[in-house]
């Protein structure tokens, strides 16, 4: 009898195993894959040139007008996307109780929004873009890259602030607190890391999304400099060079990606860092 | 022993949904004297006390009728401001609950909310109530440190001091000394001793000796029920009621 139970023991515990591989071994596998393909192709002009003429075809340039465009749109969209989930989540975990309807609602939309595929929100950026008068253009890039990452900004924090413990909030009030100080001076402390991890993965979404900018960012070969101007974007900068038919140019795709990657894995490394500076006055 | 009451509950009612919680209960809490509400678990003794600086406000669905007069004004009126009733009552829940900052901005919590900007004055408010608490000299020197660092019994006095930094007139305690080892238990309750020459308290309490040393007047509910409340002597030597008698001498209430 014992020893069945072991063994049942054993068996979930390499179901358990084997899946925990599967996850972190895809991760080191797109990851190497990338750095084989890519680091060859990797060179100093890439990252501080933006592309000559002909550079899809394989000659001079680099890719610096879509390193500097996505960075920009990314921290531009998740800084909006922050400026709108912030009261969101507040108003959801503070001011409504928790048994409120609209509460409800509120969730199930953005359940719903987080299940959009990108393209989707590409081609809605791409009509709000048309009523609004505008061409493609970083500014239209950052209004629809925001709106994607919206959803899973303002769910993960949402999920974040349920975790506040009720006593919490009860003591501040009972110090005749109002609920915005009690949001601002104990919520957000109490929070501030997992606020700055959700940021962050939105951050690393919208810098990554290819599909969303499609129609709504353009493309240049100019650096970004206006708004209301096209811009160039990491991913569409990897799509363009992997599609074309050129092995050199492919390989230059690679690279981009891995410029990509790295952006991606240095913000949340940071983060990860920076994030134990902030946990030391955090409740646990 | 004619004291004036400082806080009135008339027929107070607390429904959760469909349940009655607090029934119709009527308790003239006296100033300046430390009122025990005892008990046995699940009786409404945090409602009750939640009912008083209004925190009870932020359940769901709960149904209120009767009052409860605080100074003489109606709590529940509409006219009253939830923030002044809620400053006028320091709070203490069973476990230690502190702020996530450093020990100094704890203390200086409430003054600040209500207004207090000056530094000196902040600093001098923060070392008055640690001392008054007799924490002072075991934080002095790591003020700016995060409160989460101090042991249980060092983070309940720092609740304690940072209700005072309020100039409250009512110090509300929902089993105060439950999580503590019985030394620093037994440090909260001198400290109540001490306030009581200014300070009304409310204690609830599970501990019947703790209400024994303490209490001068004491509130023993039953189901909701608001079974007997008197001065402590009375209660204690010579109980009214049959179900309060059961209770003090430890015994099962059978009579329902
Ligand atoms: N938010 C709530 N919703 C529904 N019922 C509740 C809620 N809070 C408390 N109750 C119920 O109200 C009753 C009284 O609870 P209360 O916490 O006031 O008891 P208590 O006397 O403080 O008990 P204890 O000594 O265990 O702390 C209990 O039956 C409890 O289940
Ligand atoms: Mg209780």
């Amino acid at each position: 009898m014992i020893k069945r139970r072991k063994l049942v023991e054993l068996f979930f515990v390499s179901l358990m195993k084997v899946a925990t591989f599967i996850v972190v071994g895809s991760l080191f596998y797109i990851i190497i894959t990338i750095f084989i393909k890519g680091l060859p192709a990797i060179n100093l002009a890439m990252l501080i040139q933006t592309p000559k003429g002909g550079y899809y075809l394989g000659k001079e340039g680099g890719i610096l007008n879509a390193i500097l465009g996505s960075l920009l749109l990314g921290i531009s969209s998740s800084l909006l996307a922050l400026m709108i989930s912030l009261p969101i989540v507040f108003y959801l975990n503070i001011y409504l109780k928790k048994a409120s309807r609209f509460a409800l609602i509120i969730r199930f939309s953005f359940d719903v929004l987080f299940g959009i595929p990108s393209i989707v929100y590409g081609a809605f950026g791409f009509t709000l873009m048309m009523f609004m008068g505008i061409q493609a253009s970083l500014l239209a890039a950052i209004i629809t890259v925001a709106l994607l990452i919206l959803p899973i900004m303002t769910r993960s924090m949402d999920e974040i602030l349920k975790t506040v413990p009720f006593e919490l909030k009860e003591i501040s009030y009972a110090l005749g607190a109002t609920k915005l100080e009690t949001s601002l001076k104990v919520i957000l402390r109490q929070t501030f890391p997992g606020i700055l991890t959700a940021f962050l993965i939105s951050f690393g979404r919208g810098i990554s999304d290819a599909a969303s900018v499609l129609f709504t960012a353009g493309f240049t070969d100019l650096l970004p400099y206006s708004l209301f101007k096209p811009v160039a974007t990491l991913p569409l900068a990897i799509f363009f060079q992997l599609a074309t038919p050129f092995p050199e140019v492919q390989q230059r795709g690679y690279a981009a990606a891995l410029v990509l990657t790295i952006i991606i894995l240095i913000v949340s490394i940071g983060s990860r860092i920076s994030l134990k500076k902030f946990t030391r006055q955090v409740l646990k | 022993m004619e004291a004036k009451s400082h806080i009135k509950v008339r027929n107070l009612n607390v429904y959760y949904g469909s349940a009655h919680i607090l029934k119709d209960i009527t308790i003239d809490i006296p100033e300046k004297k430390i009122t025990a509400i005892i008990g046995p678990s699940g009786c409404g003794k945090t409602t009750l006390l939640k009912c008083f600086n209004r925190l009870i406000d932020l359940q769901d669905n709960v149904m209120l009728t009767g009052q409860v007069f605080v100074d003489d004004t109606d709590i529940f009126d509409n006219s009253t401001e939830v923030i002044q009733l809620r400053k006028k009552m320091g709070l203490l829940f069973q476990k230690p609950q502190i702020l996530p900052m450093s020990i100094y901005d704890n203390v200086a919590y409430g003054p600040r909310i209500h207004g207090l900007k000056n530094n000196k004055k902040l600093s001098e408010i923060v070392q008055h109530y640690l001392q008054e608490v007799s924490l002072w000299e075991e934080v002095k020197d790591r003020l700016h440190d995060s409160a989460a660092r101090l042991s249980v019994g060092q983070q309940q006095r720092l609740c304690l001091a940072r209700g005072l930094a309020n100039e409250p007139e009512i110090v509300l305690g929902d089993e105060p000394t439950y999580a503590l080892d019985p030394i620093s238990a037994e440090k909260i309750e001198k400290k109540f001793l001490e306030l009581r020459k200014n300070y009304t308290i409310v204690l609830v309490t599970h501990i019947l000796r703790q209400a024994k040393r303490l209490a001068d007047y004491v509130v023993f509910l039953y189901l909701g029920n608001l079974i007997e409340q008197g001065p402590a002597e009375e209660v204690f030597s010579n109980p009214r009621d049959s179900k309060t008698q059961s209770y003090l001498s430890g015994q099962f209430i059978t009579s329902a």
